[in-house]
Parts: C-alpha cells; structure tokens; sequence
C-alpha cells in the first residue's frame, strides 16, 4: 500500500501566466519591443504554493469562486499544463472532461467522433467498437448517429462526450463543471453514472459550484481562493466553511 | 539517461498510434468529404494540373527534354507534398489550440498526422504518375521500387521542416505567410520545370548542391522514369540531410512545447 495508493500528488505547486498586457506573437512587434526593452514580463500566480493528495477512490470536490485557480488545477493534473515550480504525480489512466465537446471534431460524424475521442483518451479502435452500443445508448443519441456533429445542440454534444469519457471506465475521472448544460433527467443520469464508477473504485476530481452535488459525490474537498488553498479535508466541513464565507460576503 | 529517454518516447508514440491513425484517417475522409469525385481528386487533381503545366512550359524547354509530362509529374509530386505537408504542418499546434488546451496529448502528433496524411495523397499522386507513364509508354523496371528511398527520406526531411515551422508559427503567426512566398520561390529554384543543365553554371551549382529537394527528385527520377538506379551520393547527402532536419524539428519542438499552451 502506501504509495501505490496514491493517485494523484501534487506536491507545492505554483502555475504561472504572462500577464502581459499586450501580447506579442509577430515577429516585427518582437524585434521592436526587444530594441525598446520592452519585452516585459507580468507575472501571474495562477495557483500558489498548492498541495494535493488524492488516494484510490477517492472523491474530491474543488470549490472556489470564479478565477480561484480550479480548472487551472485540473489542467495541471491532467498534463495539458506543467508547473513553474513543484511536481505533479498521477498514477493510471485519466479521462479529463475539462470541456465535454473539446475533443470532438464538428466535421465527423457521431460513430467517427466515437473512435477519434477514444484514440485522444489513448483506446484503440477495437475497444472503442466494443463499447460503442453502451456509448449511443447512454448518449441517447442512436437515431443522429450519421449527423455531423456540428448540427448536434449543445446538450446532444455534452452527452456525447460524457458518454465516452465515463464508458471507458478511466481509473481517474476528472470533471470541471460539465454538467451545466443537460437537462435536469441527464444530469441526474450522469451524477448516477458516476456515483456508479466510485463505487467501483474510481478516483474522482469534481470541479462544481454547486455544493450539493458535490456534497453528494465527494468524500473530500478542496477550497481554493485566488490561487491559494484556503482549507481541504472533509466535504461536510469544507462545503459548510465554505459556505460560511460565501454568506459572510454578502 | 538520454537512451532512456528516448527508449520512453518511442513507448509514448506506440501508445498514441491509434490516435495517430484516427488523425490521419480523419484528414483523408474529411478532404474529398461532400465532393462528388471523393478520393479520385487525388488522382486527377495532379493530373490536370500536370495537363496545364505541361502545355505552357513544354513549348518553352521544348529541346531539353524527352517526355515533358512525366518529366514535370515525376518532379512535381514530390515538390507538392513538400509544399502541402509543410503547410499544414505549420498550423497544426495554433490549429488544435481548443484540444491542445482541454486534454493531454503528445503535441506532435498532429504535426506527425498531417505530414502522414499528405503522404498517403503522395501515394495517390503516385497512381497519377503511373498512368501518364503508361499512356507515355516509359519503359518499366525494376528500379522503380527504388524510388522509396527518395521518398522515405524526403518523409522524414519534411517531417523535421514541420516541426520546426509549427513550433516557431506558435510564437510568430508570421511564419504562416511568409511559408508562402518561401515555398514558392523553392519550387523555381527546383529543377521540377527545367532541366538543372538549363541554369547557368553557378547557379547550377548552388541548386544542385544546396537544395535539399534536389538530393530527392533527381534520385526519384532516376528510379521511375530513366530506368535507372539513383546515384547514391545524392542518395547518402539526401538522407544525411533528412536526419539533420529532423533532429533540428525534433529539438526545437521538445525545447518549445511546454510553452506552448501560454501562445495558442
């Protein structure tokens, strides 16, 4: 046990953008600013200083306000940004769901995004056939499945998205505030869906605003605030911290 | 340490092979996707454009050269995946950005996808070439299985020239337009219209010596339409030069992509 154990480490990490009030990307503007000196560097701490610790099968909930440094995290986590300084450490599969439709291409159809979506998730073509009927069914979506999906609404897209994410069955799932546009009905199958996955044994990071669901989902939670952590531990004691705060604001 | 590396990023490419064959397989399906002719363009699109070279510039080096058609074909293809791939391969990081932002993958691998989709229509253009031979009646042989050679190096020497311009278009947009005239002027200074003995000496040279295409299409000529085998210095400078293009893209690449998702 013990390291193994660990899913996720994120030890003392800092993220930092470019602040910089005009953006440079032509080579003229370069040239010039680099003559003038003016290549100036505006830094901006995205997240300061964070440690996390997700352990197998773990449930955690990340709350903050808006620009807290939450999706930062989670990209973090899933790799698309590395640290400024400290280590990020995740062990097995993960199926980040930073945004439902990121990884579908307008062009292709339903069954082709199917494939295409799973390749980006590291699944071969074989496994994706094998779990395509579980994938449209959970999608609802067996009657457009040779619509290119750029005719698809919002929600059509969402749950296609949803659907291939969690049927893959990811050992870490990691869902920023997806769930927002489908119906009531979908948004309760999904929260089902993954209620499902954590009792087999999946690890979840649960972006939302909404602290009742994620007071349903998580076992753990973390608050952040403009970047720093603010408290992590229990769901019920955090949510109700955090909820402390938001009303004292007020 | 450094094989280590190496030995892991090789495992990481076996990974993402699926995803490298769903990238490819999306471009080809979604080029000719709504157009009648569907994947027959591949064949015909050079063909006409051969057809209309071929009148204009034949009666120009009219006495140089014994079957303009395949002559200009032959030069062409191979110069037009240079041109299509690299263009592509410039845009495919900023291209990607709304995927490059959501959700981890090896970001080379869109360069790598659509430098491979261009060879695959390189192997279409190949059926183009094989028919005006065969209405031009060039004599077969053997030799033409050699003209792999050329086109596996010319591959990875495009490949590099990819990951380079994709990773510098990334902090300069300005790479993307410049490419245009770049190429353009690549393709005059080319032996694909003329024949090389047409430009002065010096010249001459120069193209001969420093143009990396050259050490490509003369050797691929050789093999496919003069019977013959290709000479192997162009053939060891050819690959030589593939090798040292593609460490270059490699490098600059490895050296710039973490910095990427603070650009696109």
């Amino acid at each position: 046990m013990g390291e193994n154990n660990t899913v996720v480490k994120v030890d003392h990490v800092t993220v930092r953008f470019n602040k910089a009030s005009v953006k440079v990307d032509n080579l003229k503007e370069y040239a010039i600013r680099l003559l003038k000196r003016q290549l100036m560097f505006q830094e901006f701490l995205a997240l300061q200083d964070v440690s996390l610790e997700v352990k197998k099968g773990e449930a955690w909930g990340i709350m903050g306000r808006n620009g807290s440094g939450k999706s930062t995290l989670l990209k973090l986590i899933s790799g698309v940004l590395s640290p400024y300084k400290g280590t990020v450490k995740v062990n097995g599969s993960i199926a980040p769901l930073i945004e439902l439709s990121a990884g579908l291409d307008g062009q292709l159809n339903a069954v082709e995004n199917i494939f295409l979506n799973g390749a980006l998730l590291g699944h071969s073509k074989k496994f994706m056939q094998e779990r395509m009927d579980e994938i449209v069914e959970f999608a609802e979506l067996k009657d457009f499945l040779e619509i290119p999906i750029k005719n698809f609404s919002s929600g059509m897209r969402a749950r296609l998205g949803f659907s291939i994410a969690t049927t893959v069955r990811p050992q870490l799932l990691i869902v920023d505030e997806v769930l927002a546009v489908g119906d009531v009905a979908f948004r309760q199958k999904c929260e089902k869906r993954m209620q499902d996955m954590l009792d087999k044994g999946t690890t979840l990071l649960y972006v939302s605003h909404s602290t009742n669901s994620v007071k349903k989902l998580c076992n753990k939670a973390l608050w952040l605030n403009k970047g720093q952590e603010v408290m992590h531990g229990d769901v019920d004691t955090v949510c109700s911290a955090y909820m402390e705060a938001l009303k004292a604001k007020e | 340490m450094k094989v280590e590396m190496m030995k892991e990023r090789v495992k990481s490419l076996f990974r993402y092979k699926d995803l490298l064959a769903q990238l490819v397989s999306r471009d080809i399906k979604l080029k000719y996707r709504r157009s009648f002719l569907g994947y027959l363009w591949s064949v015909l699109n050079p063909l006409m454009t051969m057809a209309v070279m071929s009148v204009v510039f034949s009666q120009m080096f009219k006495k140089g050269i014994e079957n303009y058609p395949v002559y200009l074909l032959s030069g062409n293809i191979l110069y037009s995946f240079m041109r299509e791939s690299t263009t592509h391969g410039l845009t495919s990081i900023t291209g990607n950005a709304s995927l490059l932002k959501k959700t981890y993958v090896p970001k080379y691998i869109f360069t790598l996808s659509k430098v491979t989709s261009d060879l695959v229509n390189l192997g279409f253009s190949f059926c183009a070439l094989l028919v005006v031979m065969l209405v031009t009646r060039v004599q077969f042989s053997f030799t033409i299985f050699l003209c792999l050679i050329p086109v596996i190096e010319l591959y990875f020497f495009t490949l590099g020239l990819s990951l380079f311009l994709a990773q510098a278009s990334v902090f300069f947009r300005d790479v993307q337009y410049i490419w245009g005239p770049v190429v353009l002027a690549w393709m005059y200074l080319t032996p694909l219209l003329y024949p090389i003995d047409a430009l002065p000496p010096k010249l001459g040279w120069i193209v001969s010596h420093l143009n990396p295409l050259y050490y490509y299409v003369q050797p691929f000529r050789q093999a496919v339409m003069y019977a013959q085998l290709p000479d192997w210095t162009l053939v060891w400078r050819g690959a030589l030069i593939a090798v040292v293009m593609l460490i270059i893209g490699l490098w600059s690449f490895a050296k710039a992509k973490d910095k990427f998702i603070l650009h696109i």
